[in-house]
């Protein structure tokens, strides 16, 4: 099991070396002078030339890269074009929410949607079964945007619970944060539900035919102990898969949700870095979500092992 | 003692079942599964209960248990267990007497535990649900019963998962699971179906050491006449949802009042092996040191290997079968699929009508394929399900460049051959039945007009009067067609049918050789006799309804 882990966490390291390269080259690939891009419209050949002097853009391309690469390591990721300030502080400053909401967002969603998906294969093609199906395809269908304003409109500005938009940290009170979270958690949250009870209902029916779930009912199980502790644990495994994938997601960031809300999340650093072409930004964006997605997915991959004992490395 | 003959009459009543009706009442016609049936089973009896596929002896168990599926209905009658009528019990109640009172194991130990569970906790979870035990206790009945169910190492078994043990192991710990609160009434649904003759010996004579010890009455439910031989004390026969006769084991297996019971028993084949036949002097398969390796290698350290054929030699002439017989495990499957090259060899040479196939490239073989052709184990599954007979029927054909309409005409006369209507072509297999499909498999075989067949356990999931007729369509289908068949299987009475020649393989290696006649009548390998001997009911000829006269062979010189 060790020695799985140890392995698993060095095939990191190729994969991870190929984003980077594909990162380094995604501003050498761009067409023209990546200094003048930087540079913009109105740069005297002067300031291009200091531009290429600081950035080493006139030295060999694979000196550049193991240079630039030298840096990375040092978690050096640059400086933003259009701010000045280290790409890294930039990040460092906008991960919390998108973390928070992210966390929260997931636990709210395992929460509902695991009982629905549990009772909707137990109450097989029945009311409850169809409604949580029903639930399940406008979860899927409806756009994100739709719902957040729809909730906006119901739960802030008719019913007044919540606030409209805006952000307040974990470290300024639970409350104070969950006030502000929870309506972009909730919208967030249809969609994970109606993939992860979409999930859950798939692998308990199947689960629910097998043999040893007869031999529970044989014991003389309740039903809640057929569910919950025979099923739940051997339908987990494809659950969990898609509960990582979407965690993985949303630490990625997510524009539209964090646009609705007015969250100072990733994903607007993103898209505002895209629209300013502010090129060490992107560079870093792409890393880090790369490398979480890797991350996240390793963290998956052990899980298993852990709830299915014949799983073993 | 050949039979039971204990007597029950004195015994107090475990269960009765009085009239009981079952029926599918959402089904248009409200067809019954269970017509008014009784059934009495006293106090440390075994009661068989024994009928081919959809004769309701599982229903019937399930309606004892309480577990019918959603479909099935209880229409009327009773089911009493001591006295106490089951049926107006709530949900509540049942679950409360179930492992309680009325324990079940299940026909398929591979899957009938939980794989995420602890062997021990599955074990102590009955007395979790049924009693106020504390855990100290819970613990050291569990280990108690273990004790008793003879499963070795018992503190390791107790920690391990289900699939750290194998299929006999995981039987044990069923009927551990199942009498360890002591029940009233054991249903056991074909618990030894899916396991090896030596383990099934094991698990019977463990199941009737426990009745015994606790005065278990057992509702045994199996297929098999061999089995009933053994373990009855009396016997229920169940065809299409009613009883046809019932009675002490030795009343019925010599003097069967029913048609059904006749034709039932008759289809057991003999364990008399039939004489070899004439050998022709035209092999069309020769096998010479045949090794299939798995394992080794590894990058940083060589993995362990596991050697599934050693040196396996044999030839096989036209027109004659070869059966190869062994437990699970003994590498007889393997040497099947080395011989079709579905599985690479590791060495050695299997020769083809004088050509060495074993190491030919994929293109190299084609055109040899065509020799070979295989019956597989499960008809349920070997056909495609979405295509309809004729396409899986012409497909091989087509592809060694028969014209479309030649292979359709031909399609069409095997399905005469095999005993099935012209228009099963143009239908898909669900609409068949188990052993329909599997004279449909054998027509798509011999469609390729092959040398070889290699039926790989072909009869083994049919009921035995299906059973007997597929074996008798392979015995006419080589007799005109001059096939040479490869059989293997697990069942000596099968091998005792078929095989002109048995080879008996056990862990990789050939143990006996020779013809069937005398590997059967005379077994030469303590293994090959230890098979035998645990074949069930070996001692009665189903047949003639009679014991078998004592074995005359003369011993091999």
């Amino acid at each position: 099991m060790l020695g799985y882990i140890l392995r698993r966490i060095l095939a990191v390291i190729p994969v991870m070396l190929l984003v980077a390269v594909f990162v380094f080259l995604l501003l050498r690939l761009t067409p023209g002078d990546p200094a003048a891009i930087i540079a913009g419209d109105m740069a005297t050949p002067a300031q291009l030339e200091r531009i290429r002097e600081a950035m080493g853009l006139n030295q060999p391309l694979h000196i550049q890269f193991v240079t630039w690469l030298g840096r990375l390591m040092q978690g050096d990721l640059g400086v933003s074009l259009i701010s000045n300030t280290p790409v890294s502080a930039m990040i460092a400053d906008r991960m919390g929410p998108t973390f928070a909401i992210a966390i929260l967002t997931i636990l709210m969603s395992v929460a509902m949607a695991v009982p629905m998906g549990v009772l909707a294969a137990w109450k097989h093609r029945s009311g409850a079964d169809y409604a949580v199906m029903t639930f399940s395809v406008l979860g899927f269908s409806v756009p994100v945007f739709v719902i957040g304003y729809l909730f906006i409109l119901i739960f802030s500005l008719k019913l007044g619970w919540f606030p409209v938009q805006g952000y307040t940290p974990v470290g300024s009170g639970l409350g104070a944060f969950l006030s502000n979270a929870f309506l972009p958690a909730l919208t967030l949250s249809t969609i994970y539900i109606a993939l992860i009870a979409r999930m859950t209902r798939a692998n308990m029916l199947e689960v629910l035919g097998e043999d040893y779930i007869r031999t529970a009912r044989a014991k003389g199980a309740p039903e809640r102990t057929v569910l919950f502790r025979h099923a739940l644990k051997n339908a987990a495994v494809p659950i969990l898969t898609v509960i990582g994938s979407g965690f993985a997601l949303l630490i990625g960031g997510v524009v539209v949700t964090e646009t609705v809300f007015n969250i100072p999340g990733i994903g607007r650093l993103t898209v505002d870095a895209i629209l300013a072409r502010d090129y060490p930004v992107i560079q870093a964006m792409i890393l880090l979500t790369s490398f979480l997605y890797v991350l996240v997915n390793l963290l998956i991959d052990l899980s298993y092992s852990f709830f299915d004992p014949r799983i073993r490395y | 003692m050949l039979f039971k003959t204990r007597n029950f009459d004195a015994a107090p009543v475990a269960l009765q079942a009085r009239n009981l009706t079952v029926s599918l009442p959402e089904t248009p016609g409200n067809p019954q599964v269970l017509k008014s049936i009784d059934v009495t089973i006293r106090q440390g009896e075994t009661v068989c209960l024994v009928g081919e596929s959809g004769s309701g002896k599982s229903v019937t168990s399930l309606a004892i248990m309480g577990l019918l599926p959603e479909a099935l209905k209880v229409a009327s009658g009773t089911i009493a267990l001591q006295g106490r009528d089951l049926l107006p019990l709530s949900q509540a109640q049942m679950r409360e007497l179930r492992a309680a009172r009325v324990a079940m194991i299940f026909q398929e130990p591979m899957t009938a535990l939980n794989p995420v569970l602890r062997i021990g906790d599955q074990i102590m979870e009955v007395m979790e649900l049924h009693t106020d035990l504390p855990l100290a206790e819970r613990r050291r009945r569990a280990l108690a019963i273990m004790e008793q169910v003879h499963l070795p190492d018992v503190d390791r078994i107790f920690r391990s998962y289900p699939h750290q043990l194998s299929g006999g192991q995981r039987q044990r710990i069923m009927i551990a699971m199942a009498l360890v609160l002591e029940p009233v009434l054991l249903i056991a649904d074909e618990p030894t179906t899916a396991l090896d003759v030596t383990t099934q010996k094991q698990i019977l004579s463990l199941i009737d050491e426990l009745q015994q010890k606790h005065g278990t009455a057992v509702l045994f439910i199996t297929h098999d006449m061999g089995v009933v031989a053994e373990i009855a004390d009396t016997v229920y026969v169940m065809k299409h949802g009613e009883i046809v006769e019932h009675g002490p084991v030795e009343t019925l297996l010599r003097h069967p009042r029913a048609d059904y019971t006749r034709k039932l028993l008759s289809a057991v084949p003999s364990l008399s092996p039939r004489d070899a036949r004439v050998v022709a002097d035209d092999t069309v398969l020769r096998v010479e040191a045949l090794n299939k390796v798995y394992g080794g290698g590894g990058i940083l350290k060589s993995l362990p290997q596991a050697h599934a054929a050693k040196d396996v030699a044999f030839t096989l002439s036209r027109g004659r079968t070869l059966g190869i017989v062994g437990e699970s495990g003994s590498g007889k499957s393997t040497v099947a699929r080395c011989i079709m090259r579905l599985i690479d060899p590791t060495s050695g040479r299997i020769m083809l009508d004088g050509t060495d196939i074993a190491d030919l490239s994929r293109r190299a073989l084609r055109p040899h394929r065509q020799k070979l052709q295989v019956v597989f184990q499960d008809p349920m599954r070997s056909l495609n399900p979405r295509w309809t007979i004729a396409e899986s029927l012409i497909e091989g054909p087509l592809n060694y460049g028969t014209p479309r309409r030649e292979a359709l005409a031909e399609a069409a006369r095997l399905m005469g051959v095999v005993g099935l209507p012209e228009d099963a072509l143009a239908r898909y297999p669900h609409q068949f039945s188990g052993g329909q499909r599997q004279r449909i498999a054998i027509a798509r075989a011999v469609m390729m007009r092959p040398d070889v067949l290699v039926a790989d356990e072909a009869v083994s999931a049919l009921d035995v009067s299906v059973q007997a007729q597929v074996l008798d369509l392979l015995d006419q289908l080589q007799r005109d067609l001059g096939i040479a068949i490869v059989f293997i299987t697990h069942d000596l009475r099968v091998a005792a049918q078929i095989c002109d020649e048995v080879i008996v393989m056990s862990r990789g290696a050939v143990v006996e050789h020779g013809p069937a006649a005398e590997v059967l009548a005379a077994p030469a390998h303590a293994y090959t006799r230890a098979l035998i001997d645990a074949a069930p009911g070996r001692f009665w000829d189903f047949h003639n309804f009679r014991e078998l006269p004592k074995v005359t062979h003369a011993q091999p010189a």
